[in-house]
């Protein structure tokens, strides 16, 4: 073994502590080659190891009776009935889409799609979380615009070529993102429960095969730099960010579901981060087996590449897999058809241990536990969340409602985000009943009459001013939004991005949003099957906001989906849940906030869990009985966005809202208490009694009609406008924020 | 009666053809792989949408020399009818069954959303069971839509009345708003719209089963009189220089 010197800066320089270094020295009970440490540095990554999140992330629950697989493995697997499961997971790619926006967003894509099929499901639709500084800052906006444009291309790029429906998401503006964009790429695949592969490396002696890609310089250290802040240096790391190839995942795609049909395939794991690293160790440690390779055998994309290199490299679109020995060359002749190559680079053995070796000569030897499971796990330090918000906000008293609605409507958080949807391909595969701009999107699952809905949430916004309650409030919309389409939540991934956790205050936040996330998701029993952590998402010092993103899945019988738009004049618009009971400081994070008084202040809305269950039981229930003729939950924006939001459909049908309400016109107008769904309808007694059944209030609140949106309280009159007038400014805002950004 | 859907390596529309004529329109569908040098079993082609061999080059320009295409082309001489939607239509292009060529929108972004079309010509296999003028709402998907060809060859197109559908909205910048065009012997088009996606309710609408009913009923007609048989069928057609096109130049 090539010995190297191993001195405290070349520690450092691979992000591993002393301390750190102490353990892998009695570990191996001897010192680290270079390519060991390497090893052994992105293993221990935060990316890989989630050492700083681990003994919280323990607190989900992550079973229930549909559960066939929870976290720890490639993706979730939840059973949906008829023989037939789903396979979905959520990913971040934030850092490589800051420093190369295209290609980190593609290769985002890319990781999550392999994710999802190297456990033998079909990937059947993609949604996208994605956040960036504000597009009109005066200092920033232009860099801000050139990321979105690059990040929006980078997933339609791979994800149209490879032939996957992007069937929704959410985009968002905030200044702490203009160093540090948001890219969390969620993907759900089908499978039937006889067609689940593992990572895992059984059977002494079964030969481990190379698929795919040729190993390149690429992406050397992506796992650790997506583990450190982003400094002035960031940018030099350019070539640490690989270049996606669409086409070559979709051959992997269909080659690897061919293989699998063989049944000379023992187990499968895709190269992600660390790639053959994680891939070799992980497959090995989970099998309880030893994984032996020679690089010599693989695929090379330029010569003279070291160990080290090749270890580290995260070239995309390969896969490792495991076959039964023997039957190397079924599994190697779908390859060939495929036009891919595959190669054999090693052998299981059975002495435990990741053994690499070059040309003979031995340049690692590890034990596969002491990388993949005895990674360090940190119990940091946490303060009490630091609050930096203030507790009271400037005055509430806004001249013109109507004025302040349309701001609200053409701002970048609420606008139409057809600009975005309309470059990724939404309908291929012929699944989507519900797409990109839908209250929850809707796959069907062909020859079964069971259909998958999807939602994909986040704000940042309240999780910096109680990241506990932001986070129940998050898993609570997911779960609104699903029951408004007519489905029932099943399960729960997760993408927690945060700043730096060796502060105390950034420890809080994750350890505050984790306990929120497990009490909401215990609650709406909607277990949390997997998931990623994304960790120090940091500019020069400048942490993110607090943004764990939600992404949760549920069921429902295959039919046309009711829709969000109001479809004729003459229904009656009833609100279920009630107008609810908002104190001053339940303002200080919402949109209105945001957008008119430009601050952040207060507390996040509060929520009474089970009254939020039993609204969403009542919706559910309505839809599937076909009682109403449209729903949309009360979100972002509060009431009057959401009335606005239902008269935006082709029909040009707008409502006439009579309340009576004490609360002061912005809180009645704007406020986003949960816990409340529009419906419209011809039989509003229907709705008034299984709202009545179910102990939820429910109320007609006025009347669909031609054209017009007008709210009145009492006498007043708050909002009263042409349908045309808000629907221009809410349709065109992006383009508009993109293109002639300062004329806002 | 059988459609057969060609597969190139990187098509991804291929699974939703199949879906359409087998599942929605309970019609024979076969996969084709793109090493068949031969056609002999099928009644008509698909060329679905994808990007046939990762298109990296330009659209189509690979899949032209691919074994399966020589056996389009000689299909498509001996009368048999194509029909290629979306990266099926560059392809088309690309090895010359049909005129002119498929490049960047006009606005350099891919674009996916639904689009109305007007019916510009009933006289082919495609749109036969379409009424002149007749409008279909259709999706779009694709980066690079935009037909252009030169002055000349659209002043044939038009006076031959070989364009078969034409965008009311136009979405990607095409020349005279053409959506689709046939070959001179009126047995090849191409189309950038995807037919095979609105061939169920649940899908939001039926407008393509207009175009691949159309193409079904041609085929089907074709099968009918080479086999000797008379049979009426909509419009009265049989096909192909095997048998006198009904579809033949004004």
């Amino acid at each position: 073994m090539s010995t190297s010197q191993i001195t405290p800066d070349v520690v450092s320089a691979h992000q591993l502590s002393p301390a750190e270094y102490q353990k892998i020295l009695s570990l191996l009970g001897r010192e680290p080659s270079l390519t060991e440490l390497g090893i052994f540095s992105v293993m221990w990554s935060e990316h890989c190891s989630y050492k700083s999140t681990r003994i919280h992330l323990k607190k989900l629950p992550t079973e229930s009776p549909l559960v066939l697989q929870g976290p720890g493995e490639n993706a979730g697997i939840i059973d949906i009935g008829d023989g037939v499961a789903i396979a979905f997971k959520i990913e971040s790619h934030n850092h490589p889409s800051f420093i190369e926006p295209f290609q980190g967003a593609a290769t985002g894509v890319g990781g999550i799609l392999r994710d999802i099929f190297t456990m033998g499901a079909r990937p059947i639709a993609v949604m996208d979380s994605i956040r960036f500084g504000r597009l009109d800052d005066p200092d920033t906006g232009a860099r801000n615009r050139r990321i979105l444009e690059g990040v929006v291309s980078g997933i339609a790029h791979y994800g149209n070529c490879f032939g996957v429906p992007t069937v929704g998401g959410e985009c968002v503006f905030e200044k702490s993102h203009e160093g540090n964009p948001l890219v969390n790429v969620f993907a759900l695949g089908v499978f039937k429960h006889n067609e689940v592969f593992y990572g895992k490396a059984t059977g002494i002696g079964n030969p481990v095969i190379y698929v795919g890609a040729k190993t390149g310089r690429d992406g050397i250290h992506g796992a650790s730099m997506a583990s450190a802040e982003f400094t002035e240096e960031s940018k030099q790391k350019r070539p640490n960010v690989q270049v996606g190839d669409p086409f070559m995942e979709k051959l992997l795609l269909e080659a690897c579901l061919e293989a699998m049909k063989t049944g000379a395939i023992v187990g499968i794991q895709d190269m992600g981060a660390a790639g053959l690293t994680s891939s070799t160790c992980e497959m090995g440690s989970r099998a309880g087996t030893g994984v032996e390779i020679d690089l010599a055998q693989v695929p090379q994309r330029e010569p003279g590449m070291t160990p080290y290199e090749m270890m580290l490299s995260e070239s995309q679109e390969r896969m490792l897999l495991v076959a039964e020995k023997g039957r190397e060359q079924e599994v190697l002749s779908v390859f060939k058809k495929w036009g891919l190559d595959a190669t054999e680079i090693g052998v299981v053995t059975n002495d435990g241990m990741l053994r690499v070796k070059q040309h003979g000569v031995v340049f690692a030897e590890i034990p596969n536990r002491a990388l993949a499971d005895e990674a360090p796990r940190y119990n940091r330090p946490f303060s009490k969340p630091l609050r930096t918000a203030p507790v009271t906000g400037p005055a509430i008293a806004s001249k013109d409602l109507t004025a302040d609605l349309k701001a609200l409507l053409s701002s970048g958080d609420l606008c139409s985000k057809r600009w975005i949807w309309e470059q990724y391909d939404y309908q291929v595969r012929t699944n989507t009943l519900a797409g990109p701009g839908a209250e929850a999107a809707i796959v069907r699952i062909k020859d079964t009459n069971t259909s998958v809905a999807m939602a994909l949430d986040g704000n940042g916004r309240y999780c910096a001013l109680d990241p506990r309650q932001g986070t129940k409030l998050i898993v609570a919309e997911c779960c609104r939004n699903l029951s408004t389409v007519g489905a029932l939540p099943v399960a729960t991934t997760n993408n927690l991005n945060f700043g730096n956790p060796e502060r105390p205050e950034i420890m809080a936040q994750i350890v505050e949003s984790i306990e929120g996330l497990a009490e909401a998701c215990k609650f709406f029993e909607v277990p949390v099957t997997g998931g990623n952590v994304s960790l120090y998402n940091e500019t020069l010092g400048t942490p993110i906001l607090p943004t764990p993103v939600v992404g949760i899945v549920g069921t429902l019988p295959t039919d046309i989906p009711v829709p969000l738009r109001f479809p004729r004049a003459g229904l009656t618009v009833l609100l279920i849940g009630g107008l609810g009971t908002p104190e001053l400081a339940e303002m200080g994070g919402t949109q209105y906030a945001k957008v008119i008084q430009d601050s952040l202040w207060g507390t996040p809305p509060k929520l009474d869990m089970a009254y939020e269950k039993r609204v969403q039981a009542t919706i559910r229930e309505l839809v599937r009985a076909k009682a109403v003729d449209s729903a949309h939950d009360v979100g972002e924006g509060g009431l009057a966005v959401a009335l606005a939001e239902c008269s935006f459909g082709k029909e040009n049908i707008g409502v006439h809202i009579r309340l009576d309400s004490e609360l002061p016109p912005e809180m009645l107008l704007f406020h986003e208490g949960p816990s409340r769904i529009l419906v419209a309808t011809k039989n509003p007694a229907n709705v008034l009694a299984r709202a009545r059944i179910n102990s939820v209030q429910a109320a007609a609140i006025g009347v669909t009609l031609e054209a017009r949106v007008t709210i009145r309280n009492g006498n007043d009159i708050l909002i009263d406008s042409a349908i045309a007038d808000l629907k221009s400014l809410w349709a065109h805002a992006l383009e508009h924020l993109l293109h002639n950004p300062v004329l806002v | 009666m059988k459609i057969g859907i060609v597969v190139f390596p990187g098509s991804n529309c291929d699974h939703d053809a199949w879906y359409a004529v087998s599942q929605n329109m309970h019609q024979q569908a076969e996969f084709i792989w793109h090493e068949t040098a031969s056609l002999t079993n099928v009644d008509a082609i698909i060329l679905p949408g994808g990007f046939a061999y990762g298109d990296y080059l330009r659209c189509g320009a690979i899949a032209k020399f691919s074994p399966v295409m020589s056996a389009v082309k000689r299909f498509a001489a001996d009368g048999g009818l194509a029909l290629g939607v979306c990266n099926g239509f560059q392809v088309l292009t690309e090895c010359g069954l049909l005129p002119g060529a498929l490049v960047r929108n006009a606005n350099l972004k891919f674009v996916c959303r639904p689009v109305e079309l007007e019916v510009a010509t009933c006289n082919s296999p495609f749109t036969h069971e379409a009424k002149m003028g007749q409008r279909l709402t259709i999706p779009v998907a694709h980066g690079e839509g935009c037909y252009i060809a030169d002055e000349k060859t659209l002043d044939e197109l038009q006076a031959e009345d070989r364009i078969t559908l034409k965008y009311l909205d136009n979405p990607n910048g095409s020349l005279r708003n053409i959506a689709g065009i046939l070959n001179e012997q009126r047995n090849v088009m191409g189309m950038m719209p995807h037919p095979e996606r609105v061939a169920d309710p649940l899908m939001g609408g039926t407008d393509g089963l207009t175009i691949l009913q159309s193409l079904v009923h041609a085929a089907t007609a074709s099968q009918m009189s080479q086999m000797g048989t008379e049979r009426s069928v909509p419009c009265g057609v049989g096909l192909g220089q095997r048998n006198p096109s009904p579809f033949a130049r004004a």
